[in-house]
């Protein structure tokens, strides 16, 4: 039971910070905010230099259908709207910098709303006006989950509890912390979906988050699923089938399986949004890693510059060499510390030394088969990239490929195949942009 | 405490950690695992043992080394991969054999098999087996007839009572061969059936199990073999399957097909105990290079090789089959390999 083929067991790595209470950081003197958060379209600037904003004020509306509207985080004055480079794709991006007035003064709009007879698409709306993007890692439009098209029949909610990331304990924490307000956030999610199974899914590596969400369900219906703590539990595909032992179809989505899936802060973040109207202007985040002074879980407003919350947390402890900005087994490396807090970072890991050990070739071992939890054969799909055989790779299914890293961790020859395979996948998807 | 990165930060893909397992942590390995046997081996068969050993594996690291400067490849000698090839090559000489032999062989395994290929990875049959082959076409005569007895035991692992029943070539013969041409052994006026039960008696298995008995270098102890491989199992360097498939394979053919059996238990474990069968189960067929990919695919391995093995003792021209089981193996991995790919998530079961 509960299970789905391959994936792994690194260390995990969370002693750090899982007994850590969450801290809120200190209000920053200024906000970088790229008006690109989450998959599809970037939100359009309403500001421009010199306007006064307060903490929640909206500063950018939805670009197009899958898009969602970009919030200030502090209060003060635009300084700047200028294109910068993004810090996860580095391409450039509208960004708005606002400086601090150290005010912190509340949006006006930001106000405990009446509950009594919302309907579900009063729930959806506030969830896109609030900016609420999946706060997992993927950072897709929340809004775009709960309106699945006619012909999908959704039959159960999943929340996602897993943290299945070494390192990273802000799930973890949150679900210590805040029970009640995520089984609220849950209950506005299920209304809007109009489901009535609910699962509330938490590997059994975080027993004192499983205690406090069985105690927060107490009479809702709601279900909390204990899980096996393996990588990679908590990505969609693999839950689903964990959970409900239903698989989602090679290109599908979980809709196409009657399930949708939702973070565990990211229902944190709606409870706020449709209670107190309040936009998604902070999230936690875990800060940790062996060149981390001080490893903390941290409430950090969204733009803060990364550099800030280093040095909130006691500064480097010797010389980084790598910056990462999510988990060890999917983050991205970051350039530097200067670029901001994004609504997708679940964690910031500073690396004293950074594992990056010689590429040897294949020795035909199999592993990488055995742990991919795609059933994909990762030995065969970079050995065809790497020929330029990119049709026969796509016919191998290079596009299932989660990127969970399973396949590279275990790889004793250390072949780079996740950057191969991103490779790949984005030559077949500019290939049939092009026809 | 500083708060600006000093020097360049590291940017590269993802994942930012990787398992401890390296190629040259699982190539050595396989050489600890191997040890059991080449100290049976210097026990049993003495200096000269010690000595074609580590001429082979010396001359399999040298000429693995020339070849990879041969090709302008990187010298990557100490990932312990022809210390491998040059043990399994010595491990499958007869003791007796002159030493320029596992030299040729160790430069056929290195050169021709593997850096011809490509190197660890490419080649596509097993380097020491292919050299073993090559060895046997060229060199029938050293291959087959420079047998030593074990020190302090016979040959043929007979007792000096059976031994009567038999001409003096008997002396000559390893257990595989007295079990495939006894009867023309025998001395007039005995009865066939009373060789094979000493052959096959508790006495002789016995012999087989512990390595009292005449063989190649590395294959006579089935116990020793056996210690390494199940090291290999426990620690995840190899994969079960291959082993497992192969010697249950051996068992149920050789109970089925007809052959002089004399006590059921005893015909099977005198299979599995004799000849290169543990050596090759455990270390040869499980090389990964040139084994499936996948769990499917190496149960079908191991079932071919245990099919093929069978099929040549008691059948085919040579007393002992698994060198050629396992190199016709080799040859259809990568056919095997793409008839078990696994089935992809959220896919129907591939035809």
């Amino acid at each position: 039971m509960d299970k789905f083929r391959g994936g792994i067991h690194p260390r995990e790595h969370k002693e750090a910070t899982e007994f850590k209470p969450i801290e809120a950081a200190p209000l920053p003197q200024r906000v970088v905010i790229p008006l690109s958060q989450h998959t599809g379209a970037p939100s359009k600037p309403v500001v421009k230099p010199g306007d006064a904003v307060r903490t929640g004020t909206i500063i950018a509306e939805p670009g197009g259908n899958l898009s969602v509207p970009t919030h200030s985080s502090i209060s003060g004055t635009v300084s700047e709207v200028k294109e910068l480079p993004h810090p996860l794709t580095s391409r450039f991006v509208t960004t708005v910098i606002i400086e601090s007035d150290q005010q912190d003064t509340l949006d006006e709009n930001i106000k405990e709303r009446d509950l009594n007879n919302i309907t579900p698409d009063e729930i959806i709306t506030a969830i896109r006006n609030a900016g609420i993007v999946g706060l997992g890692g993927a950072a897709f439009p929340t809004f775009f989950k709960l309106t699945p098209p006619k012909d999908k029949v959704i039959d159960t909610l999943i929340i996602n509890g897993c943290e299945c990331e070494p390192y990273l304990t802000a799930d973890h924490r949150l679900m210590v912390e805040k029970p009640a307000e995520i089984v609220e956030g849950t209950t506005y999610i299920a209304r809007a979906l109009g489901v009535k199974n609910v699962l509330i899914a938490i590997e059994d590596n975080k027993p004192d988050a499983i205690a406090a969400m069985k105690e927060a369900v107490a009479g809702t219906g709601f279900v909390v699923r204990r899980l096996k703590t393996k990588y990679p539990q908590g990505a969609e595909k693999q839950l689903i089938k964990a959970c409900l032992e239903r698989e989602v179809p090679s290109g599908g989505l979980p809709a196409d399986v009657g399930c949708i899936v939702q973070n565990v802060g990211t229902a944190f973040a709606v409870r706020e949004a449709v209670r107190f109207n309040r936009p998604l202007y902070e999230r936690v985040v875990t800060v940790t890693g062996s060149g981390i002074s001080e490893p903390k879980n941290l409430l950090v407003r969204i733009g803060t510059p990364v550099k800030d919350l280093i040095n909130f947390c006691g500064g480097y402890k010797g010389t980084p060499e790598k910056l990462i900005m999510g988990g060890p087994m999917m983050g991205i490396t970051l350039a530097s510390d200067e670029v901001p807090v994004l609504k997708g970072t679940s964690g910031i890991l500073v690396f004293l030394y950074a594992q990056e050990p010689e590429e040897q070739d294949c020795i035909r071992c199999g592993r990488c088969i055995e742990a991919c939890p795609m059933g994909l054969s990762p030995t065969r799909l970079n050995y065809h990239i790497k020929s330029g055989r990119l049709l026969q790779a796509k016919n191998e299914h290079l596009l299932d490929c989660i990127e969970c890293g399973c396949c590279a961790f275990v790889c004793p020859a250390k072949i780079r195949l996740v950057h191969n395979f991103k490779y790949g996948k984005s030559e077949i998807l500019r290939a049939r942009e092009r026809g | 405490m500083n708060s600006d990165v000093k020097t360049r930060l590291l940017v590269t893909a993802s994942p930012h950690i990787y398992s401890s397992v390296t190629v040259s942590k699982l190539m050595w390995a396989v050489v600890i695992a191997l040890l059991p046997a080449l100290g049976g081996s210097i026990y049993f068969f003495g200096f000269k043992a010690l000595l074609v050993i580590a001429i082979s594996t010396a001359a399999a690291v040298l000429f693995d080394t020339l070849g990879q400067l041969m090709f302008k490849r990187k010298v990557t000698v100490e990932d312990g991969s022809a210390v491998i090839t040059g043990l399994l090559l010595a491990f499958n000489l007869p003791p007796n054999v002159p030493l320029w032999l596992p030299i040729v062989g160790a430069a056929f395994a290195t050169i021709v098999v593997k850096q011809f290929f490509g190197g660890l990875g490419h080649n596509f049959i097993n380097p020491a087996l292919g050299a073993r082959a090559f060895l046997v076409a060229s060199w029938p005569t050293y291959m087959t007839t420079t047998w030593l007895a074990p020190h302090n035991g016979t040959l043929s692992g007979l007792s000096s009572q059976a031994l009567k029943l038999c001409t003096d070539a008997i002396t000559t013969a390893t257990p595989l061969n007295v079990l495939k041409h006894g009867s023309k052994l025998l001395l007039p006026g005995n009865e066939p059936n009373l060789l094979y039960q000493h052959l096959q008696s508790w006495e002789t298995i016995k012999n087989l199990f512990f390595g009292n008995i005449g063989g190649c270098l590395g294959e006579t102890s089935a116990l020793l073999l056996l210690i390494g491989g199940i090291f290999l199992i426990a620690t995840r360097v190899i994969d079960w399957r291959i082993p497992l498939s192969y010697l249950l394979t051996v068992a149920a053919l050789v109970l089925i097909l007809p052959g002089h059996k004399t006590a059921l238990l005893n015909y099977i474990l005198f299979h599995l105990f004799s000849g290169g069968l543990m050596l090759g189960a455990f270390y040869m067929a499980t090389d990964y290079v040139t084994s499936p990919l996948t769990h499917k695919g190496r149960v079908i391995f191991g079932i071919g090789c245990g099919v093929l093995t069978s099929v040549i003792r008691l059948w085919g021209g040579y007393p002992e089959g698994v060198c050629y089981s396992i190199l016709l193996m080799n040859v259809a991995t990568p056919l095997i390999d793409r008839l078990t790919l696994p089935r992809v998530f959220g896919t129907r079961s591939k035809k």
